[in-house]
């Protein structure tokens, strides 16, 4: 991303969350509450094969034997999870088998968020599958992506069309009782992405899931499986918005990357989930469990994610290194504002030998925002000559804000190289009068200074991403300023 | 196009710096103002330029017939009002020439002139960077951002020249820099001269005011215009300094 491509993007945006709308869509839902009958309703639903429901079954029952995790720096209020929804989809189930069989209202939902699924209209280069509530309801460009030998679909039709691919690897990387949430996650999940690159296949386009989050007091439990095989390469974005609703919805995703020898996965996330009013009223709770595995020599996973929205984000995207030279890197940016809470970062673990990986965390915490990186590098003993640098910036934007970093770090192999950099600032008076000097409103200096701080993650997004990452910050930082 | 009358101010919740000062500055004429240490100088361009911390008590301020003080800091910049900073500001991150291009789109749009491409912009900055015999490097580094001090002085006379604004402010630019920078900021200065702009310098030295001849001088003392004259004045203080003009503050 350029500096010359972005100038003309500081156009002030004092609009708020612009995707607070609600549609009117007739869905079907299971009744609320979780036991062994609403797993059993929601895999009946979709049809799936029996190995699948024993899968989920197992899943709950660990579940039920954990507790929520308390070692996150997150103030939650108890989650009630015996009156929330598992199960929403929108009423025409029958999986549409082309774009004009997907329900209007629904396009135009995407068409209003600036995600047109007409694959005409869709931006060149981009393939979408669009997840609306807990069902995928729409993928763009399967047809050219097929030539390819490139699967790219829900994954309830992976399940349905191919079940080998999706066992082998289905829990490999996150297995179901990892945790909490993704145990939760491994019960309940209703649908999301698959993605499947052959050997030495490079997917000409950007792979992209659009989250969408509509029915009240419904969570969302996707679930998001990626395999590079051999020498493959793929690029994948994910979206996420939500209604404005006063109560909190849970948001508990599991995203699993497998990276065969020589492949790589670059993997980035704009997440701008509703965070919650002004008064902290309401908001998205983000527990997201996301992993990858370098599953072989100099393979490579790459995780970019800006972090706008939410009430409380939870979530830690991890490599393990366990190929030889094999990298893994993780970019972020966290924002918090207002009442929002963030408590994010990564795990870097080093298994093969030569294995490197770079964690860039940028924390911008404003109003009552508070904002937590969490990192942990732990290099196994195998693991001769690994390497990390890990560089942790935080930006304060006035005084009733806070960061915090937690880093941790296990070296187990004495040839280990392990750097930790971090620097807190603040946002200058000096600096916004410089930027307001130079004819730059309030908004726009604020958003130029925090694009500065933030340059080398949002670098690493796709061009059209980098831009709206850019308006993103800028909302997302309204009113911090007097 | 500025006229100054009986200002009074202060640091906000702090004691009193500017008493009264009385100043016109026509379209065309460049000014020099001189004065001790913590007489109040770069008190004067922050009130002017709208840097917050000062309260202004008493007085008015006239930017071509509008009140000054009631606009904001970048509603006066974008109006023509331009402060070249005795200490620049470093914003990490943000790329040195992007900052600029951001700035004076601003700045045209207040004009009514459209945004300028890629082309247009980089063909206006070379111009300008000749001039000043500034590297390109500078351009592609964080604004001031590791800059020497006379790096960020040339960097400031460099926005101007870009900006190109009605009345510009600068406060102690000269300060720092070795013989041939002091002559290129002159060159910077002498350039932006014209019928329809008006130049404020503020400065320690007389050895500026040989390159960049000046209309009137005036000495800054006790927060008040203690003196004004012609070029000579400053060739005079020279001799004598500031002794004559009574307490510094
Ligand atoms: N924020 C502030 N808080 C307290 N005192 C201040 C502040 N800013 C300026 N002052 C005081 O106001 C007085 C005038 O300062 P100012 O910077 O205007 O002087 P100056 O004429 O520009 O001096 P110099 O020639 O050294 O640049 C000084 O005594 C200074 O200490
Ligand atoms: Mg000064």
């Amino acid at each position: 991303m350029t500096d010359t491509a972005a100038a003309h993007n500081l156009a002030p945006l004092r609009e708020g969350y612009k995707y607070g709308f609600v549609s009117d869509i007739e869905s079907e839902s299971a009744p609320p509450g979780l036991n062994d009958d609403t797993i059993r309703f929601i895999s009946a639903k979709k049809q799936e094969p029996q190995w699948l429901l024993d899968w989920r079954l197992q899943a709950f029952h660990q579940w039920q034997k954990m507790d929520s995790p308390h070692w996150a720096k997150l103030r939650i209020a108890p989650i009630d999870y015996q009156a929330a929804t598992y199960y929403s989809a929108p009423k025409r189930q029958n999986t549409p088998k082309s774009l004009d069989e997907v329900d209007p209202e629904l396009l135009k939902t995407y068409e209003k968020l600036g995600i047109p699924l007409n694959e005409r209209a869709a931006l060149a280069g981009v393939a979408v599958d669009a997840v609306f509530d807990s069902v995928s309801v729409a993928t763009t460009f399967k047809k050219t992506l097929g030539e390819l030998g490139i699967i790219f679909c829900s994954f309830g039709e992976a399940v349905r069309e191919h079940p080998d691919l999706v066992r082998k690897y289905l829990g490999s990387v996150v297995p179901q009782g990892d945790n909490f949430f993704a145990a939760l996650n491994s019960a309940v999940f209703s649908d999301g992405s698959f993605a499947y690159i052959p050997a030495g296949v490079r997917c000409p386009m950007e792979l992209s899931t659009y989250f969408r989050i509509n029915a009240a007091k419904s969570g969302q439990f996707e679930r998001t499986l990626l395999v590079a095989d051999k020498g493959a390469y793929v690029s994948y974005l994910e979206g996420c918005t939500a209604p404005q609703r006063d109560e909190n919805q849970l948001h508990a995703a599991v995203v699993e990357l497998v990276a065969l020898e020589g492949a790589e996965i670059k993997y980035s996330t704009v997440q701008n989930w509703y965070p919650g009013d002004a008064e902290g009223k309401g908001g998205i709770y983000n527990f997201v469990t996301k992993r990858g595995a370098c599953r072989g020599a100099r393979a490579k996973i790459s995780w970019t994610q800006v972090e706008t929205g939410s009430a409380i984000t939870w979530k830690y995207p991890s490599c393990i290194l366990e190929g030889d030279d094999s990298v893994g890197e993780f970019y972020s940016v966290a924002i918090t504002n207002n009442f929002q809470q963030a408590d994010t970062g990564t795990k870097m673990i080093h298994l093969g030998r030569n294995t490197r990986s770079t964690i860039i965390s940028k924390g911008i915490s404003a109003g009552k925002g508070q904002n937590t990186y969490r990192g942990l590098v732990r290099i196994q003993p195998k693991a001769a000559n690994a390497r990390n640098y890990t560089q942790c910036d935080s930006l304060l934007i006035g005084d009733k804000c806070g960061a915090h970093t937690v880093p941790y770090i296990a070296a187990r192999n004495p040839t280990a190289r392990v750097e930790h950099e971090a620097t807190t600032s603040k946002i200058s008076d000096e600096q916004m009068f410089y930027c307001q000097q130079r004819g730059l409103s309030k908004e726009d200096a604020l958003s130029l200074i925090v694009n500065g701080f933030c340059k080398e993650v949002l670098k690493e997004l796709p061009m059209e991403f980098a831009v709206e990452a850019q308006k993103l910050l800028a909302v997302s930082l309204e009113g911090s300023v007097g | 196009m500025l006229e100054i009358k009986n200002l009074h101010a202060r640091i906000s919740e702090g004691r009193e710096i500017l008493k009264g000062v009385d100043l016109t500055v026509k379209p065309g004429e460049v000014h020099a103002i001189m004065g001790p240490n913590g007489s109040g100088k770069s008190t004067l361009a922050g009130v002017l330029s709208g840097k917050p911390g000062y309260e202004v008590t008493e007085g008015q301020v006239l930017f071509q017939g509008r009140d000054l003080l009631a606009m904001a800091a970048d509603e006066r910049a974008r109006d023509g009002v331009f402060l070249a900073f005795q200490y620049p500001v470093e914003i990490p991150g943000v790329n040195n020439m992007y900052f600029l291009r951001a700035a004076l789109n601003a700045v045209r749009k207040q004009r009514g002139e459209s945004d300028m491409d890629a082309g247009q912009f980089l063909k206006a900055v070379r111009a300008k960077l000749k001039l000043l015999e500034i590297g390109e490097d500078l351009l592609q580094r964080g604004v001031n951002v590791g800059f020497s001090g006379g790096e960020k002085k040339r960097n400031e006379i460099f926005q101007m020249a870009m900006l190109e604004p009605k009345l510009a402010i600068l406060d102690e630019t000269d300060s720092g820099l070795d013989i041939d920078a002091l002559q290129m900021v002159s060159r910077g200065i002498n350039a932006l001269r014209g019928p329809k702009r008006a130049i404020v310098m503020i400065t320690h030295y007389q050895r500026l005011l040989n390159y960049v001849v000046p209309d009137r001088v005036h000495v800054l003392s006790g927060g008040r215009i203690a003196k004004s004259g012609g070029k000579e004045l400053a060739l005079e203080l020279e001799q004598t300094g500031y002794g004559a003009y009574g307490d510094a503050a």
